[in-house]
């Protein structure tokens, strides 16, 4: 018994330093072979990272956002939910603060130099709530809603874009035609998929109103006391918007948790289709080992026949060929991770994009290419540790 | 050399071939004792069943009926895994065409049947070398086949089949491929290996070759007949 493990082991050795040896006897060949393998692996790689890397800049986005914070929404386009109406909301138990919103978009010029931002009509505890912090000047005063007065504050892109390095505090900028001052500047949030959360102007809730002439609340951001208890004052929103709305299909309002958890299943399955892609790449590069290693068969039926003449049982050829192919896919599965790792790596760089590199993906692919060498090795490997040592050693 | 101690023993072998839906009848009741240090050459034309007899005493096939032993071991009715054990073990093969492995330098090509005995790197090499000093080539021991002439590559294939030691050496048409030159140096170095101790058989068409065993056998219409060699010579007389 113990002879006979040996005896696998010095010939497993062997066997992989033959491997080794035939392919680098044929190296375009090997390397052609292995190439749908690399492109697998490597795109497999990529593609996961770059939604591991999105899954991970919303998350992040979301988490900015605060985890006592909770979003109330309203959907419905025939309710009316004014100021008044959001104000109640302060009422309720367990808030510490409130900031109806009111959004849309909105061109901003300075001079000759103009930029498509988003546009937020809002009120000052938004700062508080949202927890933003001021670069220069002073956010949206009570008195400035009261007066409908026509200033804004800048998001930092928006600031960079319109006024380059210089301070736009006290400037003018005209909004949708109309003039406004611009009395402070955020600092930078960050951005997410693509929709930069700096390219912003934020103004006061009445005049966001008259420029958009509606007397509505698009979304009030409810900050609330105590992060633990967020789910109860939830629920007591909840019950304050049916009372002031009354049909519960028009609102909804919504937890950091339950954000992240839309975000994540919409990356989840994005990520999954293009992995899933990807695979099927790598199977295709299966195929082309089948092929090559059933090529490698019948050119190499001569030596077969002699091997097994010599005393090559069934299962050393067998060996032989299946130790080939896994060599090939492994070899390409090595390479595959190293190209991909180093695509990626070049993706983030040119486009900027977030990449979020996954080691499990990086080893399940790897083992995944080595099964694809086994899986297609083996018909080939059977049919060569079949032949007929007489009618091989005739093959010329 | 003779010691009159059986290393072959074939009593009743037949063969038989489907080819194109007829049965061909390869081999009928061969029986055939060799001794252990025997040289003997086994002559027929093409199409006389020496191939098939080749293979049979080679252990690449099975015969349909009859006994063979190899040292006293029935191989008659082995699995073929078995077999490949006893090909390994018990015969050394020589090719008309040589049959080393083009990608394998000399000494890799000697190694080979010392590898499916799961024998380590360093004892193999050292075996395969001292193989290929008897056959007067360890100086082209990294040579690939192609790098060596034919009379070269079949004194490789000499080695590869002396590699294991085998109790018998299985020469199919040796010089087939040779000028007559070479083909002398061949057969040579076969005489040698016979005084050594060796046991040979030697399969050829050509009974010049065939008479530098010291028995000849002689197969025809898949019979096996004694005293080939006197046959032959009677037939070029013109009998």
């Amino acid at each position: 018994m113990m002879a006979s493990y040996t005896r696998m082991v010095v010939n497993g050795l062997q066997t992989l330093r033959m491997a080794i040896k035939s392919i680098k006897g044929n190296k375009v060949r090997a390397f052609l072979t292995m190439l749908g393998i690399i492109i697998g692996v490597s795109s497999v790689i990529v593609m996961v990272a770059i939604g591991q890397g999105s899954t991970k800049e919303v998350q992040d986005q979301i988490g900015s956002l605060g985890t006592n914070v909770l979003t109330v929404s309203v959907t419905g386009s025939d309710v009316t939910f004014k100021e008044d109406d959001a104000n109640q909301l302060k009422d309720v138990s367990g808030v510490e603060a409130i900031a109806p919103t009111v959004s849309g978009r909105v061109t901003v010029k300075n001079g000759q130099t103009n930029a498509q931002v988003s546009v937020t009509g809002t009120t000052s505890p938004y700062l508080k709530v949202r927890d933003l912090e001021l670069q220069s000047g002073r956010f949206i005063a009570d008195l400035d809603n009261d007066n409908h007065s026509k200033i804004a504050v800048l998001g930092s892109s928006t600031a960079r874009t319109l006024f380059g390095f210089g301070n736009p505090v006290g400037q003018y900028v005209k909004v949708n035609g109309t003039s406004f001052r611009v009395v402070g500047v955020l600092q930078s949030v960050g951005s997410s998929l693509g929709s930069s959360g700096d390219s912003t102007i934020f103004v006061p809730l009445s005049t966001a109103q008259r420029l958009a002439s509606t007397t509505s609340i698009g979304s009030v951001y409810v900050k609330v006391e105590n992060e633990n208890m967020i789910n109860f004052t939830l629920r007591r929103i909840e019950q304050k918007m049916f009372t002031i709305i009354g049909d519960e299909d028009s609102y909804s309002v919504s937890s950091p948790e339950d954000l992240m958890e839309t975000a994540s299943s919409v990356n989840k399955t994005m990520t999954l289709m293009l992995g899933g892609s990807a695979a099927i790449s790598l199977i295709v590069g299966g195929i082309g080992i089948m092929n090559i290693m059933l090529v490698s068969v019948s050119e190499r039926t001569k030596e077969i026949g002699i091997r097994k003449a010599i005393g090559a049982k069934r299962g050393s050829i067998l060996l032989q060929f299946l130790i080939e192919s896994m060599v090939l896919s492994s070899l390409g599965g090595i390479i595959g991770v190293v190209l991909g790792v180093i695509s990626a790596k070049i993706f983030t760089i040119t486009t900027g994009t977030t990449i979020a590199y996954s080691v499990p993906v990086m080893l399940l692919s790897f083992v995944f290419s080595l099964l694809v060498g086994i899986v297609f090795g083996v018909f080939p490997a059977n049919k060569a540790s079949k032949l007929d040592p007489i009618q091989a050693l005739r093959y010329e | 050399m003779t010691n009159f101690e059986p290393i072959i023993q074939i009593k009743n072998m037949t063969k038989m071939y489907e080819l194109g839906g007829e049965t061909v009848m390869a081999l009928q009741s061969v029986s055939l004792d060799i001794q252990k240090g025997d040289f003997i050459s086994v002559i027929g034309p093409s199409g006389s069943g020496k191939s098939t007899f080749m293979n049979m005493i080679g252990c690449l096939d099975r015969p349909d009926s009859g006994r063979y032993l190899i040292d006293n071991e029935d191989v008659g009715q082995m699995k073929s895994s078995q077999l490949a054990t006893i090909r390994n073990e018990k015969i050394g093969f020589i090719f008309q065409n040589f049959n080393l492995i083009p990608k394998l330098t000399a000494v890799e090509n000697v190694e080979l049947p010392l590898i499916y005995r799961g024998m380590k790197t360093a004892e193999r090499r050292e075996i395969a070398l001292s193989a290929l000093k008897k056959v007067g080539l360890v100086d082209r021991a990294n040579h690939l086949p192609t790098q060596l002439s034919g009379g070269q590559q079949q004194r490789v294939a000499i080695a590869r089949a002396l590699a294991g030691s085998p109790p018998i050496l299985l020469a199919d048409e040796p010089t087939g491929a040779l000028d007559s030159k070479t083909s002398k140096e061949i057969l040579e170095i076969m005489n040698l290996l016979n005084e050594q101790g060796h046991t040979i058989i030697l399969i050829t068409h050509d009974l010049d070759v065939a008479k530098q065993a010291n028995r000849v056998v002689r197969i025809h219409d898949g019979q096996l007949y004694e005293n080939g060699g006197e046959w032959f010579a009677d037939t070029e007389n013109g009998d």
